[in-house]
């Protein structure tokens, strides 16, 4: 990208979205600017906080599932203010050669992360927008050994790239950079089974906040050219093996998000 | 259902859970242990918010299963704190991720503002330099701290845009957000850099003016380099004058600064010839040092249009006169080229206005017609412009310019002047004479236009539709009255015998009309005839059996000797010898003389002669009397239309057949 050398900005004047999802997840590291916008969206939204939650709950059962398919190597962009039950921490509970890199395109959320991750020796944290493949891949490479399978994690961020920047390519350059039998994990935001008035609010949640791009399961389930979509393929978030010790989920749609973990041919 | 199922299911229904069920469960039974073995219910609150069950729903949960009201109000107590302290913690951890980032960014800034290629300053409303970057210290010579010392409006040069200062009020007064120039400054050292600046306003919160930032980029060396292309663009390499597109903006300088101007326009006499004789690099040394002398003699612009032609620009002129005249004294001295002594002339176009009386391109082209008329009065000279010749002028040239349409509207016509035997005044021939039916000036005779037709070339045509016309409507008269040999005057001038294409235009002429060439006759001026380029011509036009004839023989340059070497026919004797010839008794006049001697001699090498303009029967007697073969005249007719020739010739079928 052209501002590839510019700073992003810090600018805590303005809600970021890696300080509303932590608002969402009970965190409080967040600003009072943040919190307001998650109020907003959550009276617009009121399945939003749940989404957030079960997206967060989605993401370490996928985790846990691919280390116990032999993926040591984890990519995870759009990675956010990390909270409880981190992808790094339950890589490296599981397996303690794993090596995590996170990227974030907010300053913010990734001076946090490298506090956090301060001593941890196989983690990284990159400062990037997430349409910067090339910028990402350059960094990541210095951990991330791109011979070996490697597990690209794009939990609730493809939604963030609207179409006019064709996310299909950012996720195509994402595919063509790691080996067969690296993994892809993609959850995103649907108007699919959602109830008129939500549509209507979402779209006018688009005017005020970070803008969403809604996307049919098709359109979602096309990220996933090249992968072969593990059991039970793209589905409702709490519907992708849930937790069989947890209560069955009635309205699995009210999430409005769908997620999917393929395995690259 | 055990204590801790149904605390874990009152948890789980309350909200989210950060952790999956069989981490929950272990924790539970843990912190239900420990409320069992009577520990502090504060320690089970801390516990739930270390593992993130922050939702104040996970409390009210745990308040619920818990019956003794004293360990509830524990375990309450015990959250609120930790949760306080993780919140603190938390805002705590976020300020100051904040802050190091903030710091990264601006770490980055610094860089940037540091290492920038590209001069950048900070400057305070009041014109302080509060802050500048290596790059720009290094372009004025100073170190970053002196700079600090300086005053923006200390940093002028006389060469700052006139508006500059202006526009920088306009930034401070916060008019304007943005100012961009070229702008020159002296260095520490006294040395000059040229820079492309660009100031920019920022503005406070409340959109108050605040600071400026300069951006400063070397343009030296490119300003030094478009300098020196741009003065080849308007400067003539060979001579190092201004050419005439400076000539062309300096004019427009001197219209928009000055109540009056003047010009001289001049040119070089004959320097055609020097580069022909004394070849190209001679006349290029000469031109330069032509343009030394016009240098060194005036303090005006002089400047090189072109070729041998140059312009000297008066701004509010006193004396023209003086000028041109010292003009020409300075350039007509001498001259050493190489071993060449060399002396030219020039010729001068003068012309002053006021500026409000005329434009740029017309006083240049005022100028360029009173050279023309100082080159046609003699050259060596100079001439003031005078409106009612270049009206003149105007006039010729406007008519100039008409004639190629003129001749595709078919404008032209001829008429037809008898030519008869002075023994017997029988029709020998006709002379073709054109004619311009003018749509707005009416008829308009050959003197009024040939010669500009010669100048512009329109001769050409014109000519070959003359010879054309003359030569169908000739072929014409053959078929209708066969048996009479009438043979048909054409003239022509310098150019067309010139004409590399002339011998081909008359082979398809006479091929397209079926005119006998034995009975076509090209009439030229002596000059013509004499030239040695068109000797070519001429000899070709006689082997195809065409004749020759010599137009107004005696007015020019009569050398008798090239009637001999070239393939002449006819000569047309002047009008004004023939107007010298009186009554038969008084026949010794000097033109009597002459004009028998032409006469004789003409005769001696074969050549008949034709005598132009005869009036008067008196002349007509004489030059029968000396044997001129033909006569041409108002004595015997005026020239005609075609009609009217086809008329004569009726009626002499009619009384020759009278005669029979």
């Amino acid at each position: 990208m052209a501002e590839d050398w510019v700073p992003a900005g810090v600018d805590v004047s303005r809600p970021s979205a890696a300080r509303v999802y932590d608002y969402f997840l009970g965190g409080a590291h967040n600003f009072a600017v943040d919190r307001q916008l998650a109020e907003q969206i959550e009276a617009m939204t009121p399945n939003i906080a749940e989404t957030m939650r079960s997206n967060r709950v989605f993401l370490r059962r996928a985790v846990r599932f691919l280390v116990a398919r032999g993926v040591r190597q984890f990519l995870d962009i759009g990675s956010g203010i990390p909270t409880a039950g981190n992808v790094h921490e339950i890589a490296l509970e599981a397996a303690a050669d794993s090596k995590i890199v996170y990227v974030d395109v907010d300053p913010v959320a990734v001076e946090h992360s490298r506090a956090i991750l301060a001593g941890t020796p196989n983690t990284a944290v990159i400062l990037a927008d997430a349409r910067d493949v090339e910028r990402i891949l350059a960094e990541a490479g210095k951990l991330l050994d791109f011979d070996e399978p490697v597990a690209v994690l794009l939990a609730g961020v493809v939604h963030f790239i609207p179409d006019a920047d064709d996310p299909a390519a950012t996720v195509k350059a994402l595919r063509d950079a790691v080996p067969p039998g690296s993994w892809l994990l993609i959850s995103h935001a649907t108007a699919d089974g959602q109830p008129a008035e939500v549509i209507e609010a979402q779209r006018l949640s688009g005017r005020t906040a970070t803008e969403i791009t809604l996307r049919p399961a098709a359109e979602i389930e096309a990220y996933f050219d090249g992968f072969e979509l593990a059991e039970p393929g793209l589905v409702f978030i709490p519907l992708w093996r849930p937790d069989p010790q947890e209560p069955t989920d009635e309205h699995p749609e009210r999430v409005g998000a769908y997620a999917g973990v393929g395995k690259k041919k | 259902m055990s204590f801790v199922e149904l605390w874990r299911r009152q948890l789980v229904a309350a909200g989210f859970v950060p952790l999956d069920a069989g981490q929950l469960d272990e924790l539970l039974s843990g912190l239900a242990g420990r409320l069992r073995a009577g520990d502090s219910g504060e320690v089970v609150g801390a516990a739930l918010v270390e593992a993130h069950l922050t939702d104040p729903a996970m409390l009210a949960a745990t308040v619920e299963v818990i019956d003794d009201p004293r360990v509830a109000a524990q375990v309450a107590a015990g959250y609120a704190q930790a949760i306080r302290a993780a919140t603190m913690a938390d805002q705590e951890e976020l300020n100051q991720a904040v802050l190091r980032a903030l710091r990264a960014s601006e770490a980055r800034l610094r860089a940037v503002f540091d290492n920038a290629a590209i001069g950048i300053g900070v400057s305070a409303m009041d014109g302080r330099i509060v802050q500048v970057n290596q790059a720009f210290a290094d372009l004025l010579g100073y170190t970053r701290e002196q700079m600090c010392h300086l005053l923006v409006p200390g940093l002028t040069h006389p060469e700052d845009p006139r508006d500059m200062w202006r526009m920088y009020e306009g930034v401070i007064n916060g008019d304007v957000d943005h100012v961009r120039m070229e702008k020159a400054y002296y260095r520490k050292d006294g040395g000059e850099i040229w820079t492309d600046l660009t100031v920019s306003l920022i503005r406070d919160d409340e959109g108050r003016p605040e600071f400026t930032i300069a951006m400063v980029q070397d343009i030296t060396d490119r300003r030094r380099l478009k300098k020196r292309l741009e003065h080849q663009a308007t400067h003539d390499p060979l001579t190092g004058l201004p050419n005439r597109t400076k000539i062309a903006s300096d004019l427009v300088r001197i219209f928009r600064d000055n109540a009056s101007v003047g010009v001289c326009y001049l040119d070089l006499d004959g320097f055609k010839r020097i580069n022909d004789t004394l070849g190209h690099q001679v006349g290029d040394e000469l031109l330069a040092a032509v343009a030394k002398r016009l240098e060194r003699s005036t303090n005006h612009v002089a400047g090189r249009m072109g070729g041998d032609e140059f312009v000297v620009l008066v701004e509010d002129p006193a004396d023209m006169r003086k000028l041109a005249g010292s003009l020409l004294r300075e350039l007509s001295r001498p001259y050493v080229i190489r071993k060449h002594r060399l002396r030219i002339s020039a010729s001068i176009g003068v012309v002053e206005s006021e500026v409000a009386a005329t434009s740029p391109q017309e006083l240049m082209k005022a100028a360029d017609l009173t050279l023309y008329a100082a080159k046609s009065d003699g050259r060596g000279r100079f001439v003031m412009y005078d409106s009612e010749r270049d009206a003149r002028q105007a006039a010729r040239y406007a008519l100039a310019a008409e004639m190629p349409d003129a001749l595709d509207r078919r404008e032209f016509t001829l008429v037809y002047q008898p030519l008869v035997s002075l023994q017997d005044r029988e029709l020998r021939g006709v002379e073709a004479l054109v004619r311009w039916d003018h749509p707005r000036l009416g008829r308009i005779g050959p003197d009024a236009f040939i010669p500009l037709a010669e100048e512009t070339g329109v001769i050409l045509p014109l000519g070959r539709w003359v010879l054309e016309e003359a030569c169908a409507q000739a072929a014409e008269w053959a078929k209708e009255f066969p048996g009479r040999r009438v043979a048909m005057s054409v003239n022509m001038t310098v150019s067309q015998a010139h004409d590399p294409g002339l011998l081909a235009d008359v082979d398809g002429i006479l091929l397209r009309t079926g005119w006998d060439p034995a009975l076509l006759v090209l009439e030229l001026t002596e000059s013509a005839v004499m030239d040695p380029e068109g000797t070519a011509s001429l000899h070709g036009l006689a082997e195809r059996g065409i004749r020759i004839a010599i137009d107004d023989f005696g007015t020019g340059y009569s050398n008798l000797a090239y009637l001999r070497r070239l393939p002449v026919h006819v000569l047309k004797l002047a009008g004004p010898f023939v107007e010298g010839l009186r009554e038969d008794g008084e026949s010794d006049s000097v033109d009597e003389r002459i004009v028998e001697t032409i006469i004789r001699l003409a005769h001696a090498i074969g050549i008949s002669v034709t005598a132009e303009a005869v009036e008067t029967a008196p002349q007509e007697a004489t030059l029968r009397r000396l044997g001129c073969d033909t006569g041409q005249g108002w004595l015997f007719s005026r020239p005609l239309s075609s009609s009217e020739v086809t008329e004569l010739l009726v009626n002499s079928l009619s009384s020759s057949s009278a005669d029979v």
